[in-house]
């Protein structure tokens, strides 16, 4: 094998590892929501992983700051939320769990994942 | 920074003083710049920066110094939803003509056919990476924003394909145009693809375009049932008439409704009469009379008469808010079906990426000359061809449409779970009274055994079960109002649940009920069993009244009241379009088998669960479900909420109260019987095109990826041209989309 496509070899396997460990091997910040958070939703949620006390209400804000279409709604199916997003402005969303586990919430599109972890 | 204005309603204001405190309090909140309060329109005007300030700060600001906002939110998202809507759908417009006039421009310059038509410029490499760069980095520039954004978060998404794979396309051919002598030299013909990456992108906004526009469509009927709304209500106050906002009607308001007028609000008429067009709310299409006493619903148009009625439900609490609130929730609600789709979609990006990187070495190294070339079209080609919003799509726009258009029908589905398992129905079983019948029984017979005469009879019946709650009761009280019966007053009341009433009047204890309660009483009922045959062979309910003249004597049977209920006229038309569904239907009722057996004779109903305890349907269904059937419980959702739990999916029908909204999965606001059908049939059609969706979109994915990466060359010699690519994919979303679309013509009735 010529030393070109011995280079491209070595590149694609490194691309495909990199792809798999950039995507897929995140570890989880998880935040406390303390009766409030704010999540950025640009590219994502920032927050992306929130976790909230059982059966007390927390709010969630999330300001959408990326104008593509994709992030434009919100939705928790597990709380049977959808909830359209305007653009630079903070949408508030109040949850009062009553189970403990995770919830998934993902973008209109579901694209975009983030969790909830009701403890 | 952006500053908003808006202005809401104030209830509770009444001097000069409360303005000032009102400004005070708002200006406090973070973010408002000004606040003016204004006390002959009891609106305050807001000017506050959107970012800091959220209608709950402003209503809170307001509640805390003791008034209340009425801030329509809904409204305001609604109206926002839509500015924003249009200037994006500008926006695309405007990229989609750019990016296709020049992207069309070059392909006519630059491709092997086409180039001898086209003006010499044209042809000029140059030239062509002129035209390509804005549509690369203007029109595209929202594809990079997103995937830098996403980037970030460690997540990818279609942008990010198409992004990364006309990047690939571009930047190719800058190279080429730049540095002709560096393809030449590895034995490429320096020939640049600016067309491909100028229309892929042009192709994929317009087919953006054209699927916001769609997207549209699928939350329609949200927007229909918000502009249901009335807008004011002309109501009573200080002996005057005056027209004000929806918003600012109080409960106990008299409001008067002229002809052709809508009705602002629920309530109650208190004067007047006339026929009122309920269809936008039950789906019926037939007017009904109403008169004093009755209750209207908001939204609702008022025909021919002129009324006036008592506010009793306002704001939130009202019938259509009810309804836009279990519609906004089912549409936000997954279904079961999507969980695949779910688990696909958060690895499919970066399992594209991977492959694109497989497809670039294999070219590479397998592929025949020009091998570079080869592999980065064929790479560009997957980048672009996979479509994961339509596996996104499948779903929700379908649950959406079908959950809206079942809104509109006067079917309301909780969500998304309910809607998927309806279609799996194989067995209903209605509950006789009040839903299968009118649920008004009338007194039919009354016979008499012993030296009581009829009207003593009725009277004493009528006597006891005033105090009853049973709906039978309500009958026999009306019989013995319809011939002017005085009755006597009870003593020791007591409703014995499943059996009947008892009672001293007179100082004679008397019981009345069915053949359980004589039979525990010990009453001798030889006399009367020809008679109650008869009777209850004919559909009739027949209830036995037994006197006991002093303590310490047993009870005699002094004689019978039967009672029968109609039978809906649309009863028998709507279990024959469930039978022709191919569902089981069964009957549940207190009556004794013998009547019930009747009532289901003539209703065509073979499965007939008679004497059956309140306490016990839940039970019934239980066992039904251990057959191994999958069982819908209509009811009125009330009375039988553990029933309607216990089923696969229950169906409340005739009613939107919260109670029975929150008992039943389904709930069929008129009481049409027919719509019991039509709501399984809307499951039905909804299922088989969530299935049509997911089908389309894992197949196209499925199929056309490894076409893509080049797996039909070995054996048709067949490659996938980027720009067709897509085309593919720029129309895999929106098939999903008018697919889900397609259902709104669908006939469910």
């Amino acid at each position: 094998m010529s030393l070109d496509k011995i280079i491209v070899t070595i590149t694609s396997i490194l691309g495909i590892g990199f792809t798999y460990w950039f995507f897929l091997v995140k570890k989880e910040k998880i935040v406390e929501a303390a009766g409030e958070v704010d999540i950025i939703v640009e590219g994502g949620y920032s927050p992306e992983v929130i976790s909230m006390p059982k059966g007390k209400t927390t709010k969630l804000n999330f300001i959408r700051r990326d104008p593509s279409s994709c992030l434009e709604e919100v939705v928790l199916g597990d709380f049977k939320i959808r909830k359209h997003l305007p653009l630079n402005q903070k949408t508030t969303i109040e949850l009062t769990p009553e189970a403990s586990g995770e919830f998934k919430y993902t973008c209109g599109m579901n694209m975009y994942h983030g969790k909830i972890i009701v403890r | 920074m952006s500053q908003n204005k808006k202005t809401f309603s104030i209830k509770g204001m009444h001097c000069a003083s409360c303005v000032m405190i009102l400004e005070e309090s708002l200006k406090k909140v973070d973010g408002v710049s000004q606040a003016t309060v204004n006390l002959a329109t009891e609106k305050a005007t807001v000017t506050y920066d959107p970012s800091k300030v959220t209608d709950e700060k402003l209503s809170s600001a307001v509640s805390n110094v003791g008034y209340q906002a009425l801030i329509t939110e809904e409204m305001r998202t609604e109206n926002d939803e839509q500015k924003e809507k249009q200037r994006e759908l500008r926006d695309l417009r405007r990229k989609v003509s750019v990016s296709l006039v020049f992207g069309g421009l070059i392909l006519w310059g630059g491709f092997p056919g086409l180039m001898k038509t086209a003006p010499m410029f044209l042809q000029n490499f140059w030239v062509q990476l002129i035209l390509a760069t804005p549509v690369q980095f203007w029109a595209g520039f929202g594809f990079y924003r997103a995937t830098i954004s996403a980037l970030k978060h460690r997540t990818a998404n279609m942008d990010t394909l198409v992004a990364i794979g006309t990047t690939v396309a571009y930047a190719y051919s800058v190279v080429v145009t730049l540095l002709p002598w560096l393809a030449e030299k590895i034995g490429i013909e320096p020939m640049p693809y600016f067309d491909t990456a100028a229309i892929i992108i042009g192709l994929i906004l317009l087919g953006r375009y054209f699927e916001a526009k769609a997207k549209a469509g699928t939350s329609e009927a949200i927007k229909k049932l918000i502009g249901l709304q009335a807008k004011t209500a002309r109501v009573l106050r200080d002996g005057k008439e005056v027209d004000i906002q929806i918003s600012e009607v109080i409960i106990g308001d008299i409001i008067r409704v002229r002809p052709g007028e809508k009705i602002s609000v629920d309530g109650i008429i208190v004067d007047g009469e006339s026929s009122i067009d309920e269809s936008m709310i039950t789906g019926e299409s037939i007017p009904v009379d109403k008169a004093r006493g009755d209750v209207v619903v908001g939204a609702t148009m008022n025909k021919t008469g002129t009324f006036t009625f008592k506010a009793a439900k306002v704001g939130t609490d009202t019938m259509l808010a009810q309804i836009i609130k279990l519609v906004q929730e089912a549409q936000g609600s997954k279904a079961p079906i999507q969980r695949l789709a779910d688990l696909v979609s958060s690895y499919f990006v970066p399992a594209v990426i991977m492959l694109a990187f497989l497809t670039f070495a294999v070219w590479y190294i397998f592929g025949p000359p020009p091998a570079l070339l080869f592999a980065l079209l064929n790479t560009v080609a997957v980048l672009i061809i996979a479509c994961p919003c339509a596996m996104g799509l499948a779903t929700p726009t379908a649950i959406m449409v079908g959950t809206g258009k079942g809104a509109e029908q006067g079917i309301l589905i909780k969500d998304a779970e309910s809607l998927e398992t309806a279609h799996k129905i194989n067995t209903i079983i209605f509950d006789k009274t009040g839903t299968l019948t009118k649920g008004q029984p009338e007194v039919t017979d009354i016979t008499s055994f012993g030296s009581t005469d009829k009207d003593e009879l009725l009277k004493l019946a009528a006597s006891i079960e005033k105090g009853s709650e049973h709906s039978l009761a309500e009958a026999i009280v009306k019989a013995a109002e319809a011939k002017q019966i005085f009755l006597s007053k009870v003593e020791k009341f007591r409703a014995i649940p499943g059996h009947g009433v008892e009672g001293i009047i007179d100082g004679k204890r008397i019981i009345f009920g069915n053949k359980r309660l004589m039979d525990k009483e010990g009453v001798d009922i030889g006399l009367a069993v020809n008679k109650i045959g008869e009777m209850e062979s004919g559909g009739k309910t027949v209830m036995m009244i037994a006197i006991r003249q002093t303590e310490g004597e047993s009870f005699k049977l002094a004689g019978l009241i039967a009672v029968a209920d109609i039978i809906k006229e649309s009863a028998r038309q709507g279990l024959v379009a469930l039978q022709k569904l191919g569902i089981e239907v069964v009957m549940i009722t207190g009556d004794n088998q013998r009547t019930a057996s009747a009532i289901g004779h003539s209703l065509g109903i073979t499965r007939v669960l008679a004497e059956v305890l309140p306490d016990q349907k839940e039970a019934e269904v239980r066992k039904i479900q251990a057959e191994g059937k999958v069982v819908a419980m209509v009811g009125d959702g009330i009375n039988d909420a553990p029933a309607l739990a216990a089923a696969d999916v229950g169906i409340a029908m005739g009613s939107g109260t919260d109670v029975a909204i929150e008992a039943a999965d389904i709930t069929l606001i008129n009481k049409d019987l027919r719509t019991v059908a039509a709501a399984i049939v809307l499951s039905k059609k909804t299922m088989r095109t969530i299935r049509l969706n997911l089908f389309w979109a894992f197949g196209y994915n499925v199929v056309l990826i490894p076409v893509a990466m080049g797996a039909l060359y070995p054996f048709f010699g067949l490659l996938l041209n980027p720009i067709l690519a897509s085309i593919a994919m720029a129309t895999s979303s929106i098939s999903v989309v008018s697919n889900s679309l397609l259902l709104k013509r669908k006939k469910i009735v």
